[in-house]
């Protein structure tokens, strides 16, 4: 805004110079009276310059406003998308167990917990996982715990249970094809998916 | 026509009284190719039977032929023996038949004697009409040189679809003829593969998808007429219960199933229940609904801090066994339809036994088929309901899900023991194995009732 008002500002001065500077010209009578095409075309050219001289301004202005409005789209995008990321980290578990593992799992969650904090209206789906070796239908309700554990974990901690959802896929959507414990281990997690307000999200402060 | 009837007769022998002792953790024995066993006695004190094959070789009694020749083997009651020459062995040909097929043909002879001198306990003729519509099956008593039973059954050309279950019905009846059970060649096996619900005849013929494509379908189960399966959709970590027809083949969705994530459905035995496990806020629980009257969803567990799912009805629709976290790892527990008495059920040792899953009440009522993790790798086991004792059937690879077929005798299961995981039937009585079919990747197995026939007035 106060941009805008100092280039206006300029723009005007610009002008009143061109109309004085046209004005004086008569009475300073040196050799030959001017042709008066000419001098009307002076006076032309002179008013044809101020006029590109406010279009290129206003351009520049136009500019300015515009990147700083990108740089501002930007940043914020930069900042969701961190948030985002920190949203959509995964925990894992041992086999066959749904409890939260002390540690870089509780950090993660702590982190969801503050983001959640900082953001009211993001909802999240959790998503719970298995490795292939437990029964196949077993692992649907072991998964289901699994999202629960992380759901309790928030919801304890003081987020409103409304803003998580919990679902199990079982072992039916691994993301590691092997059949050894790398990939099992992989396997045996917690997705979480922001189902809502997660268009523009920000920093819980201090991160 | 230059010839009006023609037949088969087979010559068998029964295993009565020669299956007191369960032969356990033979699993390890190679699949039997062919379905025929040839002079291998596998059970103590079981006499040697034989095959025998005469008759013209039209292309119904040889299809008829095959099919009763597996179906026999594989209701583990008999020994079947081709002899070397059988085929050129003539029993005996009629000249024209009577008109009426259920008439005895007047040139069919029996040759008792040599029946029971190569050890055969029963003989068995099957016949056609002139217009081969109808399969007409006598068992003949070899030691009483007498006929013991005889029955009919419709039966269209060699192409139409319901051709082979026709002819396992014939064996089937002629089981029942012989040992008072009824086979179990007329049934079907449903099961999951690439995520799509799959239905297979008994002796492996006929696989056919049944659920539509791109549904990620679950946990079938046959309802105790043999005309619907309802199994789960997965969608994005919640699931729906469908009742599929089979005949029309389209899935309607149980109502009180639109919401959260339902799976492991069964049907009570007389129809009208279904009870299944139901996941959401709270963990995992066993729920019933009553489809007689599309009402009364009713919550049977309330485990805060434990999951219960996979249930089972006993046959007389009393009971429910199912799978419950309630002390740990996974066991299996009973309780009433009602949902109260609950108890475990099948005694395990804590901190030693391992999780057990995936139980099934056996038609008869006396067993409980389950999984059980046995070093890591899932075995199938069987709890007998009175004593509560349990035995492991199953040694050999991964085998787990577990499923009766209607004899109470035999079980289909999935097992990984040549590397991917297939269908396999085991007999409980003399461990005897055998896969079903090569489709690899196949899960969540579920052995019909008797198949009802289809399109005729049932007789």
């Amino acid at each position: 805004m106060r941009l805008s008002l100092s280039i206006t500002a300029g723009l005007a001065v610009i002008l009143v110079a061109a109309a004085c500077g046209g004005g004086g010209q008569p009475q300073v009578a040196v050799g030959p009276d001017p042709d008066s095409i000419a001098r009307e075309q002076r006076i032309r050219d002179s008013i044809a310059a101020a006029e590109r001289a406010r279009r290129d301004s206003i351009a520049r202005a136009e500019e300015a406003r515009r990147r700083a409005r990108a740089d501002s789209i930007a940043s914020a995008r930069a900042e969701t998308e961190a948030v985002l990321a920190m949203v959509a980290e995964r925990i894992h578990f041992d086999f066959d167990r749904s409890n939260i593992r002390p540690g870089e799992d509780t950090g993660i969650l702590e982190q969801k917990l503050r983001v959640l904090q900082a953001n009211p209206g993001l909802q999240v789906e959790i998503v719970g996982h298995c490795d292939e070796r437990g029964s196949d239908e077993y692992n649907l309700a072991l998964g289901q715990r699994r999202s629960l554990s992380a759901k309790q974990f928030l919801v304890d901690r003081g987020i409103n249970p409304d803003r998580i959802s919990v679902r199990s896929m079982g072992e039916e959507q691994p993301i590691d094809m092997g059949h050894d414990e790398d990939a099992w281990a992989q396997n045996r997690r917690d997705e979480f998916i922001v189902i809502a307000g997660g268009d523009q999200l920000s920093r819980p402060p201090g991160m | 026509m230059r010839r009006a009837t023609a037949w088969v007769v087979f010559a068998v022998s029964a295993t009565a009284g020669a299956s007191a002792v369960p032969v356990v953790g033979q699993d390890t024995i190679p699949p039997i190719e062919g379905g025929v066993r040839l002079g291998i006695t596998y059970t103590p004190g079981m006499r040697p039977g034989m095959l025998v094959l005469g008759g013209p070789r039209t292309a119904v009694l040889d299809s008829v032929r095959t099919i009763l020749r597996r179906d026999l083997d594989f209701s583990d009651q008999f020994e079947i023996i081709t002899l070397p020459e059988g085929d050129g062995l003539m029993i005996g040909m009629g000249p024209v038949a009577p008109p009426d097929v259920q008439a005895r043909p007047s040139g069919v002879f029996v040759n008792y004697p040599l029946y029971a001198a190569l050890g055969a306990d029963y003989s068995v003729g099957v016949f056609t009409g002139s217009d081969s519509t109808r399969l007409q099956v006598r068992l003949y008593d070899v030691h009483g040189e007498s006929e013991r039973r005889e029955f009919g059954l419709p039966v269209g050309d060699v192409a139409d679809p319901e051709f082979r279950m026709v002819v396992h019905r014939v064996a089937d009846g002629i089981v029942r003829a012989a040992t008072g059970v009824p086979g179990v060649a007329a049934t079907k096996v449903a099961f999951i593969q690439g995520k799509r619900l799959y239905v297979v005849d008994s002796d492996g013929a006929n696989r056919a998808p049944v659920s539509p494509a791109g549904m990620s379908a679950f946990s079938p189960a046959w309802d105790p007429r043999g005309e619907r399966i309802v199994f789960a959709e997965l969608t994005r970590g919640l699931a729906k219960l469908h009742l599929l027809g089979l005949t029309d083949g389209t899935p309607r969705v149980v109502p009180p199933t639109n919401d959260l994530l339902n799976f492991a459905a069964t049907f009570s035995p007389d129809g009208r229940l279904l009870a299944f496990s139901r996941s959401g806020e709270h963990g995992t629980d066993v729920y019933s609904y009553n489809l007689a009257q599309d009402c009364c969803l009713q919550r049977l567990t309330v485990g805060r801090f434990s999951d219960n799912l996979s249930p089972t009805f006993s046959p007389d629709g009393r009971r429910i066994a199912f799978v419950s976290t309630r002390v740990g790892p996974p066991q299996i527990y009973v309780m009433s339809v009602d949902g109260t008495g609950q108890e475990l059920f099948a005694p395990f040792d804590y901190g030693v036994t391992g999780s057990s899953n995936a139980p099934e009440w056996s038609p008869d009522g006396t067993q409980i088929a389950f999984h059980r993790d046995v070093a890591g790798s899932p075995q199938i086991f069987l709890m007998d309901v009175r004593s509560r004792e349990v035995r492991q059937l199953t040694s050999a690879g991964r085998n787990e899900d577990p499923t009766w077929a209607p004899d109470g005798r035999h079980l289909a299961f999935i097992s990984s023991r040549t590397g991917s995981r297939q269908v396999w039937t085991i007999d409980t009585e003399t461990g005897r194995v055998r896969q079903l079919s090569a489709f690899g990747g196949a899960r969540l197995p579920a052995w019909s009732p008797h198949i009802p026939v289809q399109n005729q007035p049932s007789r």
